[in-house]
């Protein structure tokens, strides 16, 4: 039972997290709560913070719209909460679409399509050109283009306020997760996923690998839905430095080896610094 | 021999690099160019529709949609549950709010509640305030117009449903009075929408008694026409203001290249 725990501790947190932000939206919607209201795109705390998604809000401004001070205080508290908690920590920890692809992932793994089809050869690099081409879109077409055609934006407002077709982005992205492309909407096309990747470049909160520990099993290889992140494993000691990882913690809990863990950037790179030096005397 | 074929291998192979670097250019190209063509189609497509009917104080359609963030939270703002927002699948701008007064109208709250949450702007405050006062008979969601075929009222049967329904009484619907020639003897009670007052709150779309309701509102871009610059009221002090911005097309054809008196004394082109 511990064990179990051990292993599926963070991702426990992170549903609890993604439903109960769901919760809090949708009571303010059908109940009148007013703790957190609105949705993803924008939204209200205690009827007195506000947030927008950055992103979003860098469409708007391409499209030449009037950017209002609401919405700008609300960039700036979304964009400083990530840089501290990792820029995709949005994906693994308040997305919905992100449920939805993890369950193609585990269903993926249970069916192993991989051994069946070929190694896919398409670039997640995808997601930062498709980033670009929504704000030239947006600045031609005069509106914000990936708002129009966003599954995540879809998702969220159908859980909030009713879904309509949207129930069918839900499983087209399932079933091209599941038997098209692995990790193919999150890791290789979300525009949204890319920019939070970009933001969080310089985020403070890591995951730390220390080798010393490491047994090289590679089970956290096979779990992370960017494996690319995860280059140093077995070889140096370092923070997972990339922007593209999600900080969802499943590399954590799948080592047995104390291998990774959550640390503070700089500290884990003072550290780093002291063991050299040890190693110097 | 032998010795000259490394060296065209070695050629050859930044020939190779190029073109392959040249055929990923050309491809990267290609999927931009058609996912970007798809792509705008798509919001082209759920951007078109302009008979949408949006919260009071919403920006003109096309800076609205550019603003609007499609939180929810003038929907949520709604005590009487009559805003919606646009889901997928509907053939509306996805994710945008509107109502559908035959279903639920808008009831004019005097404190707007959907407006000042708006944290884009896109519901603008300043539209629907009169003296520093939030106003709701200032807004303009749109314009009720009348079905003078199906509206009972003008066959004449008497009904003042909208009339009655309407929350601007006797301002924004008055009602007209003709002999009813057919009978002779009894009045036609017609009624008539004063385009200048009326908010397009839908409150007479709602009550009306038709099958299919025969006033129902519409966004005002859609339901007036435009007279334009070249007619003006002259009559009118405030419409001749218009003369100032008038715009006068000059059209060129072979004839103007001459002055009139000329062209007309010109015989030339009738033979």
């Amino acid at each position: 039972m511990r064990n179990l725990w051990n292993s599926y501790r963070y991702l426990f947190f992170r549903r609890v997290v993604q439903i109960g932000l769901m919760l809090l939206y949708f009571g303010s919607a059908s109940w009148g709560w007013t703790i957190l209201m609105g949705n993803l795109s924008s939204s209200r705390i205690l009827d007195f913070v506000p947030l927008s998604d950055p992103y979003a809000v860098l469409q708007m401004f391409a499209a030449g719209a009037v950017i209002s001070a609401d919405l700008l205080i609300g960039v700036g508290v979304v964009v400083v909460l990530y840089s501290i908690i990792g820029g995709r920590a949005f994906c693994s920890w308040v997305c919905p679409v992100n449920i939805i692809t993890d369950a193609a992932a585990v269903l993926r793994r249970a069916l192993r399509v991989d051994s069946l089809s070929d190694r896919q050869r398409l670039s997640r690099n995808l997601r930062y050109w498709i980033l670009a081409m929504s704000l030239v879109i947006s600045f031609f077409m005069g509106v914000a283009a990936f708002e129009f055609i966003s599954p995540v934006a879809m998702v969220y407002r159908g859980i909030v306020f009713g879904l309509g077709f949207g129930a069918a982005a839900i499983l087209i992205i399932f079933l091209f997760d599941l038997f098209v492309l692995k990790e193919g909407w999150c890791g290789h096309i979300c525009p949204l996923g890319g920019f939070y990747s970009l933001l969080g470049k310089f985020s403070l909160i890591r995951v730390y690998h220390s080798e010393e520990n490491c047994t090289l099993c590679m089970k956290c290889k096979e779990v992370c839905p960017e494996h690319q992140v995860l280059h140093m494993v077995g070889k140096f000691s370092e923070s997972v430095l990339s922007g593209e990882c999600t900080n969802c913690a499943r590399c954590i809990e799948v080592c047995d080896d104390d291998a990774l863990e959550f640390s503070i950037r700089k500290m884990a790179e003072n550290k780093k610094l002291g063991e050299n030096n040890d190693n110097i005397k | 021999m032998s010795e000259n074929r490394p060296e065209v291998k070695m050629k050859k192979e930044p020939i190779g690099d190029r073109r392959k670097f040249l055929l990923n250019m050309a491809r990267g190209v290609g999927i931009a160019t058609l996912g970007g063509f798809i792509w705008s189609a798509q919001v082209d497509a759920v951007t078109a529709s302009k008979l949408m009917l949006r919260p009071p104080g919403a920006l003109p359609e096309a800076d609205f949609l550019k603003t609007c963030i499609k939180c929810g939270l003038c929907v949520e703002a709604c005590p009487f549950d009559t805003l919606l927002l646009a889901k997928p699948g509907e053939d509306k701008p996805l994710g945008t709010p509107y109502f559908t007064p035959r279903t639920v109208p808008c009831y004019m709250c005097t404190d707007i509640p959907c407006v000042p949450i708006c944290p884009t702007g896109a519901l603008n405050e300043e539209s629907v305030t009169t003296d520093g006062v939030l106003d709701i008979n200032s807004a303009d969601m749109g314009l009720a117009i009348i079905d003078h075929e199906s509206c009972i009222a003008f066959w004449g049967i008497q009904c003042d449903a909208c009339y009655r329904a309407c929350p601007l009484l006797g301002e924004a619907i008055t009602i007209e009075y003709a002999k009813n020639e057919r009978t002779g003897k009894h009045a036609f009670m017609k009624p008539v929408v004063q385009g200048d007052v009326c908010t397009g709150c839908g409150l007479c779309e709602r009550a009306c008694v038709t099958e299919k309701a025969s006033i129902f509102v519409l966004p005002r871009e859609v339901a007036q026409g435009k007279a334009g610059d070249y007619y003006i009221k002259g009559w009118d002090k405030n419409d001749e203001k218009r003369l100032e911005n008038a715009k006068a097309i000059k059209t060129k054809t072979k004839l103007s290249e001459k002055s009139a008196l000329d062209s007309l004394n010109d015989v030339g082109d009738l033979y």
